[in-house]
């Protein structure tokens, strides 16, 4: 695409999504709180502190002390969103998330900035490579991540008013509007962006956008390629994920390690149904560096490019 | 809180004990030393001192408490089924499948468990969550918990002390049962912790140090703590024994987590009884 054209792409980082949510969400039910864990305004809870510093609680660099006392709060009938970057909040508190959000099934949020590869220029210590997949083997968790910062405000808005512990990743880096504010979303319901007979892509959170880019091209070389946003990893939507299996080859894409993300999802539903050939996009199960975001995809392979030179592969080879 | 006797209370203490000690040695599993070394505070607290209601567990101004050592739940149980939560014979049922007394403490199974809890460390913030939320609610119920010294090794317990100071938690009375063992040996040889009241002290607790075994100190100290509204939150340093009223238990560290024989086991509700009669 030429600079002129990049030039005129609507940007926004989904955090942004999750600022702006969180505050009229806040006002409209004061159960809603945040919980910030001193790096509030990175993940843009300022206005959220500005306007309901009742509903709003820091507890200082201490992640595992964050989400025990969401959980507390939530026994209480609260409505807790814990908010910092993904790689503390999958891992740093991964247990206290088991124990005390998802075995006991409460109503606790949790809500990240700086997923996948996003944060790319503060290293591989920073980039969140395997939270959704850590976190959707724990029972009860439901793991979304919306593509654009539309669909983020959406599916925050479904958070709050569904029951249950979730987990939610936006991006620290901007990345490109591709619905309108209208579009509606619900959790475990994949978004289908094209439908084609030829090959299905299924792609998630930031490389949504790439997807659809991809798809444009191929349909202009004559390949029709089906389309769909999995925001949602799980509850994975299999009814969709069955009907790209009836077309037979299916690429996935996720800003995610290829172990036990989105398309590690795909293929348990492909291997059970004995049908189907899944090729997965992403993170080459490695660890980051610093590097412009943008590097770091083309590094992995998560690129327009290479989610086009696959689908012809697998059309050509008949795979 | 209830007027009943210093006399009803320790009678009431035994009997908690016989009851978890027979869960114990009916499962052939679970806690004993840790469920009498907190027997007396449980019991003040279930029978005198919290303000709840069986028929309700779920009153939302019931006062709250968090078993953070939840490997003990057998004494925390055997106070919930004598105060009628669940039908007492649930007391055979400790550990076994479809009970409502799991392994550790499990509040989608068991009425009157304000939060699951089991992985040591974790239970104290949560009570700080629902102390935070009544003071934002502007509710008079009070959470009380009760952490063990050797939990207090976990980083997190730290983390959430910072928070209920921050906050001011006066409505949150921590207890930390003293009673100088963990699995491995005695605290002081596998961790020290040092000074733990002066360490909740510095962290900005308002604190007490008590003989965990006495109902009278127990009873007296919380009618202290109850009209503190100063701003602190409190906590309860309670020396205790871990095995207390079973002679062949007592600071044994082996009976951290063993059931007793039969022969045992009629020799620990002798040794209660006794106890009962003097």
């Amino acid at each position: 695409m030429s600079q002129t054209e990049k030039a005129v792409i609507k940007k926004k980082a989904t955090r942004e999504a999750f600022g702006d949510e969180i505050v009229k969400l806040g006002k409209e039910n004061q159960h809603i709180y945040v919980i910030d864990i001193d790096i509030g305004k990175s993940c843009k809870t300022g206005e959220f502190i500005k306007q309901l510093p009742n509903q709003h609680v820091n507890v200082g660099i201490a992640e595992q002390n964050g989400a025990g006392l969401a959980a507390g709060l939530a026994t209480t009938g609260k409505i807790p969103f814990v908010s910092t970057y993904a790689v503390f909040g999958s891992l740093r508190m991964a247990e206290q998330i088991r124990q005390e959000i998802c075995y006991p099934n409460l109503n606790v949020k949790i809500a990240c900035s700086h997923g996948g590869l996003t944060p790319g220029n503060d290293g591989g210590s920073h980039q969140a490579i395997e939270d959704m997949g850590v976190l959707r083997t724990f029972p009860n968790m439901t793991v979304i991540m919306g593509s654009d910062y539309y669909s983020t405000r959406k599916l925050i808005k479904e958070a709050a008013n569904t029951y249950g512990p979730m987990y939610l990743r936006f991006t620290r880096d901007a990345v490109p509007i591709i619905y309108d504010e209208h579009e509606e979303f619900v959790i475990g319901k994949a978004k289908k962006l094209r439908s084609g007979k030829d090959i299905a892509i299924i792609a998630n959170g930031d490389t949504v956008y790439l997807a659809l880019e991809a798809v444009k091209k191929l349909e202009e070389q004559g390949i029709e390629a089906s389309l769909l946003d999995m925001h949602t990893i799980k509850p994975l939507d299999r009814e969709a994920v069955l009907e790209c299996i009836d077309i037979g080859r299916m690429i996935t894409v996720e800003d995610h390690n290829i172990l036990n993300g989105l398309g590690s999802a795909v293929c348990e539903v492909a291997a059970e149904e004995g049908r189907g050939k899944v090729k997965r996009i992403g993170v080459q199960d490695r660890f980051g560096e610093s590097a412009p975001y943008e590097k770091l995809l083309e590094i992995n392979g998560i690129t327009i490019e290479n989610i086009i030179n696959t689908a012809k592969d697998m059309l050509n080879n008949h795979i | 809180m209830k007027d009943v006797s210093l006399a009803n209370l320790k009678a009431k203490a035994i009997e908690l004990r016989q009851t978890a000690i027979t869960m114990i040695y009916e499962a052939q599993s679970g806690h004993p030393g840790g469920s009498l070394s907190a027997a007396d505070i449980i019991t003040a607290l279930y029978f005198k001192e919290m303000n709840i209601d069986p028929k309700n567990p779920n009153w939302e101004d019931r006062d709250r408490f968090v078993l953070s050592k939840g490997h003990v739940a057998p004494i925390q149980y055997a106070a919930l089924a004598l105060k009628g939560y669940v039908p007492f014979e649930n007391v055979y049922k400790l550990r076994q499948y479809g009970s409502p007394f799991q392994g550790h403490p499990d509040m989608k199974k068991c009425p009157g468990i304000d939060i699951s809890t089991g992985s040591l460390g974790q239970g104290l913030s949560c009570g700080v969550g629902m102390a935070l939320a009544g003071k934002r609610d502007e509710k008079d119920y009070r959470v009380f918990a009760m952490v063990g010294d050797g939990e207090c090794q976990e980083g997190q317990i730290w983390e959430a002390v910072q928070t209920a100071v921050k906050y001011r938690l006066d409505n949150l009375i921590v207890f930390v049962d003293n009673n100088r063992l963990q699995i491995d040996g005695f605290c002081e040889e596998i961790m020290p912790l040092q000074d733990i009241e002066m360490k909740f002290k510095v962290f900005g607790f308002e604190t007490k140090r008590i003989d965990g075994h006495s109902m009278e100190e127990i009873v007296e100290t919380l009618n202290q703590v109850k009209n503190m509204k100063n701003g602190k939150p409190k906590c309860i340093v309670a020396d205790t024994i871990k095995g207390k009223g079973v002679s062949y238990m007592e600071n044994i560290c082996s009976w951290h987590g063993v059931a007793p024989n039969e022969k045992e086991y009629e020799q620990a509700l002798e040794e209660l009884a006794g106890g009962l009669r003097s």
